[in-house]
């Protein structure tokens, strides 16, 4: 360490420790980089939610057991053996088995519990880092770059004076308070967005294997679309933990708020299908209930994702691959943090550390990165097939007898194929006509009627929100306009919050002065989850609570 | 940087820790002992000292054996690179002037004169503030360390190894209370208050910490309580039995007055919780405060 104008400075600040800083900062400490992570959480991992499967793909340069040799045996929970894809429509249900989509080019995927996880990571990285003279610390939330001439030179942040640095890597998630500060990335539209939310039910090991049929060392991915979801476009998940189980649901952000659906009942309409009653049986436990927004990189991964000495990984930069219904975004955060931590070698190397930059957006695009992210295939067939009057088209003919009659005549074992091809899953359009309407007529056609009892009652919102508790700080989102017209989306889209509820962050409320009554918005950030949601549909001034201060996941 | 750290044990007054007999005298045997609270403010202050700047925080304490403990819970909860006490019957019945020339002359009898000597802001059991402020005249009595500038209320502070100097903030109480920056050289003796905050404002500082945490935990882990802890009696400090422990103790306790217990104006009647019509009229008797009132 050595000091600069009073600052403190690090070769390297990597902000964040999910797994797109943790992958950064190992790699860098493997070079000798001097480095020091950011971490606002109480512990890594206390912020974070996925569904989630981490995948490591064949075709990617660094897969994050490469970078910490015991991740699987110490961090995660179970390896997923089996996959299937349910199509719903009402109770009726047609089941495939989509394990070869699932095990294309991946040579292996667990399911994992972030919290867990996160801190697992974060304690291998503090060692690794500690060597280089830096280290990990948590409860510092950064709150800005630091400039100098305006350039980028390093961080501020609320809990210690400013720090410099050479590599300042932006691994703090989405939502990013550094990628907004540069300005290149923007939370304006809602069509970059989804929108994730999650049960974790506790379960026996022993009624894991049971209910699901497996043993010890063995796990189920299940997907689920169709017509269970009130016509909003994605799907739901259901992944075993060694001693739980992740149940969730993903959402076009633009298709919840079209739609003004409350994202608790959605999950909550998937937690009760017949279809989940084999699983959950009738002793139903909810450990924890989160959400967080998701990039979509079709539309928000950032082709240059860097400026000055700043480098954005993970969804930081929107690098989060829907393939399908399929999700893939902390392989892709760990591939980017150890490719922008190889840049910054290079370029030290060159003696131009700050070419690090320039040489990052290279590595992702040469190492196929880029093409993942934003496949050329999409930006034509799929982005033309979301143009309105084409896909009411589409979505006119695949309901017809013309579409109906494709189905019967495809039959389960081509469509099984079809929703198996990853080339099919890259260009599928964000439309209602694949996640909605072709499930619903696969159910129809196809399905059998499911008729078992599902007696599981999901705990009520305010239930939900109560097992949160944390202290918050000062609020850290403040509405800019309370106008209904303007911040009312988010009294649905917020999902701790509801229409007439009464509780949660958001409440619609009438008004009257000087005879006339207003519509507003009011908004009490203490149940804040931070999922994100609001920083987009509403208008706010959003920030992160600072350091140590609100929701601590204890699952993730 | 040599920091030498006065604490004490005292009961444990937490709600569930502390129990008193009959008539409202204290049980010790059944109240455990602990580290005195401000002491640990203390404890934090000369941690913060060799955060940044280095050296060897001293935790010193006189008392029984069982005060071993006490020395243990500072060492894990705040910091510690070496533990004393001393101890033995001579020294036993002290009052604050007792106590404060043991400890002088202890702090004497390490051989190196320490930089900083930091006590905490009064005893929860004695309430009295002296012992800090009283160690330090005893050097002066003794001739040995003497003239070291005295801070007490510090409630933030810093040292200048360079300048040679520590600069505090105190808390000065009275009508309206201020906050006063003073300055004086080492070596020192400072009393922290009940308010000290420590600050770590650079990332250094904090892996520092983190590290020194780590690290005195691991030592509080291993501990052996009879090897680790240096004890020493009144014949190793070269003490007068005349003049510590009891014999030396100015102050004649009177008597002691029992706690008074709250006075109770409301009836307290037991229901059980199998009791449907019992419990019945408690939700009745509770309904009308339901709204917040
Ligand atoms: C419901 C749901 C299901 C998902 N399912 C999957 C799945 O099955 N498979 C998959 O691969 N991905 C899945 N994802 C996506 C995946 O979780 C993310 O893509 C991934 O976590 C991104 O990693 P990251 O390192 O970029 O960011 P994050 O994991 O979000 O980590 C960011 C870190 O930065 C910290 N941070 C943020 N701001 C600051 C600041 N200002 N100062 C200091 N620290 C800060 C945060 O506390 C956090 O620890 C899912 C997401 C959701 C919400
Ligand atoms: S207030 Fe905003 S950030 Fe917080 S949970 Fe609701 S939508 Fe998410």
């Amino acid at each position: 360490m050595t000091e600069t104008d009073d600052y403190e400075h690090y070769e390297a600040v990597v902000v964040g420790c999910g797994p797109g800083g943790a992958a950064a900062a190992a790699a860098l400490a493997n070079n000798d980089v001097e480095t020091l992570v950011l971490e606002r959480g109480v512990d890594a991992g206390s912020k974070n939610v996925s569904g989630g499967l981490v995948y490591a793909e064949e075709s990617s340069p660094y897969t994050i057991d490469d970078l910490f040799p015991d991740f699987r045996e110490e961090a995660t929970e179970r390896p997923t053996t089996e996959n299937y894809i349910h199509n719903v429509a009402g109770d009726q249900v047609a089941s495939f088995d989509i394990s070869s989509l699932h095990h294309h080019d991946s040579e292996w995927s667990d399911a994992v519990l972030r919290r867990k996880m996160d801190s697992w990571l974060a304690e291998r990285v503090h060692e690794m880092t500690r060597e280089t003279g830096g280290g990990l610390l948590t409860e510092v939330r950064v709150n800005g770059l630091l400039r100098e001439n305006g350039e980028i030179v390093g961080v501020t942040t609320s809990e210690l004076d400013p720090i410099k640095a050479d590599l300042v890597v932006a691994a703090d998630g989405v939502n990013s308070e550094l990628a907004r500060d540069a300005g290149l990335m923007d939370w304006e539209d809602p069509d970059e967005w989804f929108q994730g939310v999650k049960a974790v039910v506790e379960m026996d090991p022993e009624d894991i294997n049971e209910r699901f049929g497996i043993e010890e060392g063995e796990g189920h991915a299940h997907l689920f679309s169709g017509d269970l979801f009130d016509g909003v476009r994605g799907g739901g998940f259901l992944y075993t933990n060694e001693d739980s189980l992740s149940i969730g649901t993903v959402f076009h952000l633009d298709s919840l708020t079209e739609e003004e659906a409350e994202p608790h009942e959605l999950l909550d309409n998937l937690l009760t299908h017949p279809l989940l009653a084999q699983w959950l049986g009738d002793d139903y436990e909810e450990l924890e209930y989160s959400a967080k927004l998701v990039p979509d990189s079709k539309k928000a991964a950032h082709p240059s994702p860097h400026q000055d000495r700043l480098v954005l990984v993970g969804d930081a930069a929107g690098q989060m691959q829907a393939q399908g219904p399929i999700i893939k975004g902390m392989n892709h955060a760990v591939t980017a943090g150890a490719l922008a931590a190889e840049a910054f070698v290079d370029a030290k190397a060159r003696n131009d550390p700050h070419a690090a930059g320039d040489l990052y957006e290279q590595k992702l695009r040469d190492e196929g990165v880029m093409e993942k992210l934003r496949p050329r295939s999409y930006r034509t067939l799929g982005k033309l097939a979301e143009a309105d009057p084409i896909s009411k088209v589409t979505d006119a003919v695949a309901d017809s007898a013309i579409g109906r009659a494709g189905v019967n005549l495809l039959g389960p074992g081509i469509l099984e194929r079809l929703f198996s091809s990853p080339r099919m899953m890259a260009v599928m359009p964000d439309t209602r006509t694949p996640y909605v309407t072709i499930p619903t007529i696969i159910a129809e056609e196809l399905g059998e009627r499911v008729d078992a009892d599902n007696t599981v009652e999901p705990p009520e919102l305010d239930d939900r929100i109560g097992d949160l508790t944390y202290d918050v700080g000062d609020p850290h989102i403040e509405l800019v306009d309370n106008s209904f017209e303007a911040s009312g989306t988010a009294v649905t889209a917020c999902p701790v919050s509801a229409k007439d509820f009464g509780g949660g962050c958001y409440r619609d409320e009438h008004v009257k002065t000087n005879g006339s009554e207003e519509h507003l918005v009011s908004l009490d950030t203490q149940p804040c989850v931070e999922c994100g949601t609001c920083a987009v549909v509403a208008d706010t001034h959003w920030e992160h609570p600072d350091g140590g201060k609100g929701v601590e996941y204890k699952q993730g | 940087m040599r920091t030498v750290v006065l604490t004490k044990g005292v009961p444990d007054f937490r709600e569930g820790q502390v129990s008193f007999d009959e008539d409202g005298h204290l049980e010790r045997g059944k109240t455990p002992t602990v580290m005195n609270p401000n002491d640990k403010q203390a404890l934090r202050a000369a941690f913060q000292t060799k955060v940044r700047h280095g050296g060897t925080v001293s935790l010193m304490s006189m008392g029984p054996p069982g005060y071993k403990e006490v020395l243990e819970e500072g060492m894990r909860d705040v910091y510690a690179d070496d533990l004393y006490l001393f101890s033995d019957r001579e020294m036993g019945a002290a009052d604050t002037w007792a106590t404060a020339m043991t400890i002088a002359t202890g702090i004497e009898h390490l051989g190196e004169e320490p930089d900083l000597i930091v006590a905490g802001f009064k005893t929860a059991d004695g309430e009295t503030g002296h012992t800090g402020p009283q160690t330090n005249w005893c050097f002066d009595i003794n001739e040995n360390l003497a003239d070291r500038p005295l801070i007490t209320h510090v409630i933030a502070m810093d040292v200048d190894e360079e300048a040679g100097t520590v600069r505090a903030k105190r808390l000065v109480e009275g009508d309206v209370s201020e906050i006063e920056t003073v300055e004086a050289d080492l070596p020192a003796f400072v009393v922290t208050d009940g308010e000290f905050e420590s600050s770590y404002r650079t990332a250094s500082q904090r892996l520092t910490y983190k590290d020194l945490r780590e690290e005195t935990q691991a030592r509080a882990d291993d501990i052996d309580l009879e090897e680790d802890v240096t004890v020493w009696n009144h014949e190793d400090l070269n003490l007068d039995p005349d003049f510590i422990g009891l014999d030396g103790s100015p102050t004649i306790v009177s008597g002691v007055d029992p706690i008074p217990k709250a006075p109770s104006e409301r009836e307290a009647q037991v229901v059980e919780p199998g009791d449907e019509e019992g419990m019945n009229d408690v939700l009745e008797a509770v309904t009308p405060y339901a709204g917040g009132d």
